[in-house]
């Protein structure tokens, strides 16, 4: 098991309510630091929305309701004097689909610096550096100043990606950021995410049972709003131990 | 086959309605240029009316005009468009969301004249401005800020969730979402359903008829709490009001070209305006 210090996310006994709809029952998880985690499972299980307890992303929505703990570095973060600006500069984001904001590559970039408040002469080596981490550099170095809806699909998420990166997080949630996309940018997204692994602890909802086995340390399945089963990606794809991950697994339902 | 018949029988019917809609205003354009075009002359547009209009110029109208409209965006505006920004993003869907909504559509429902009499019996009488053009254009105002509030909300809806969300994500507020990742993009669309609006508001007569409107004021006004005539109203009185209205005929389809022509300029200004910023905008 491991101890309180080793942990950057973890939740006790939470439950969420959209309305009078209990969308996740009791999730408890210990997610370590510098790891990838993927969250799997059949789509309406609870693993988008919880994903989107962790940045507090859901409190956008009327109605909705959580009980339980939520802690990220130590920290409960549904706890009434808790900074949300800071806890999401911490804890960024990538959304299924991408969602560049119709101005300037550059701009983009700097969006999360400038309302920051972080000095502008940094703007420059920040939007350079993300650009370099997010894999997308050398394609769009000459034309920073481009609008970035002008750039494919895929080049519009490791935008994104980027654009994360450029407040530098510590935590790196990703809701199926590559579903939207062709073979060829998915793989670069995975190639991408193996290497931000290093750096991030990366938080990954897909539906791409492969994409799971590749990208992630550790695997979490979700069904029905329950955390169903969750331990290390090796474990859970060749021996798992509830019998649910394995009919999942070997594509009985889902 | 009877069903390819009737088809391209119903197309033809909607295709002559509408054409018919098109004669009925390319009719009334052209006979008001027509009949009103003798009438524009530099002494007519920058001339002050004489014999209570029925000769000189129209100069006092049009400066009223203008200054009830330019008055009407000033209060109107800056109102509409906060409405709108916090039915739009800040206010929770509800029951009291529900009936502020119910409120603005009966708002935009009720007659002018109605508002008249409102703005005569509270910015006239009892707030005391006197018939004036501040009492006018916050008469005006309150008509509008119904198009104003729906208009702009409309281009605030049009801003995709995604770009708030992206936003927010990165650890904006709400309000700086909405100052940097949303009001950019929609601002355009809020002026132009505006402009569209105001247009309307410049062509009213019932309105100002009660709390600004002056019968025969050869001279422009020195305050905002000044009288002034206006195109609507002056063409209201050179139609019915005069002894010989026969006789001032040039004068009314010049008045009325004046008015059609400022109408029709701002809310081709707001159409040329919007498929301009429509271009840059698009996801």
């Amino acid at each position: 098991m491991v101890g309180e210090n080793s942990s950057i996310v973890k939740t006790i006994n939470l439950d969420f309510y959209y309305g009078a709809v209990k969308a996740l029952h009791g999730i408890s998880i210990n997610i370590t630091p510098g790891q990838a985690t993927a969250l799997i499972g059949p789509s309406g299980c609870g693993k988008s929305t919880f994903l989107r307890t962790l940045n507090r992303m859901n409190d956008i929505i009327d109605g909705t309701r959580v009980e339980g703990e939520v802690y990220i570095d130590n920290q409960d973060i549904y706890r009434g004097d808790i900074d949300v600006v800071a806890l999401r500069r911490k804890v960024g984001m990538v959304f299924q689909k991408s969602n560049p904001f119709p101005k300037s590559i550059f701009e983009n970039i700097a969006y999360g610096p400038r309302i920051h408040g972080f000095d502008k002469s940094s703007y420059n080596e920040i939007v350079e550096r993300s650009l370099i981490r997010a894999g997308l550099w050398n394609e769009v170095k000459d034309r920073l100043d481009k609008n970035a809806l002008d750039l494919s699909g895929g080049q519009q998420q490791r935008l994104c990606i980027a654009r994360a990166l450029a407040v530098d997080p510590r935590i790196l949630l990703m809701d199926e950021p590559a579903s939207a996309l062709d073979p060829k940018s998915t793989a670069r997204i995975e190639d991408l995410i193996a290497e931000l692994r290093e750096r991030y602890t990366i938080i990954i909802v897909t539906h791409n049972m492969q994409q799971a086995a590749r990208v992630s340390d550790f695997t979490a399945f979700f069904y029905e709003g329950e955390l169903v089963e969750f331990g290390a990606t090796k474990q859970i794809f060749t021996k798992p131990i509830k019998k649910q991950t394995e009919d999942y697994i070997t594509g009985r339902f889902g | 086959m009877p069903g390819r018949k009737l088809e391209t029988s119903i197309h033809w019917v909607m295709r002559i309605v509408t054409y018919s809609m098109l004669a009925v205003i390319a009719y009334i354009i052209i006979d008001i240029a027509w009949h009103g075009l003798p009438t524009i002359s530099w002494e007519f547009l920058t001339g002050f009316p004489r014999r209570s209009g029925a000769e000189g110029g129209i100069l006092p109208a049009i400066a009223g005009t203008l200054l009830l409209v330019t008055g009407t965006i000033i209060v109107a505006l800056p109102l509409g468009m906060a409405s709108a920004i916090y039915l739009s993003e800040y206010a929770r869907s509800g029951r009291f969301t529900y009936f502020i909504r119910l409120a603005i559509i009966t708002l935009a429902g009720v007659p002018s004249i109605v508002f008249g009499l409102f703005g005569l019996g509270l910015f006239v009488l009892f707030l005391k401005m006197g018939a004036s053009i501040l009492a006018g254009s916050l008469t005006l105002a309150c008509m509008i800020l119904p198009t104003i509030i729906v208009s702009s909300e409309e281009a605030l809806k049009a801003v995709p969730q995604a770009l708030r969300e992206g936003s927010l994500a990165l650890g904006a507020t709400k309000w700086e979402t909405i100052r940097r990742n949303v009001l950019p993009y929609s601002v355009s669309g809020m002026l132009t359903g505006s402009i569209l609006g105001i247009g309307r508001a410049a062509g009213e007569t019932a309105p100002i008829l009660l709390t600004v409107a002056a019968f025969y004021l050869p001279k422009l006004p020195r305050s905002i709490f000044d009288q002034v005539m206006a195109l609507p109203y002056h063409l209201y009185v050179l139609a019915t009001q005069m002894p010989n209205a026969d006789e001032v005929r040039p004068m009314q389809y010049g008045t009325a070209l004046v008015l059609i022509a400022l109408v029709l300029g701002l809310n081709m200004f707001a159409i040329i305006f919007r498929n301009r910023v429509r271009k840059k905008y698009r996801w």
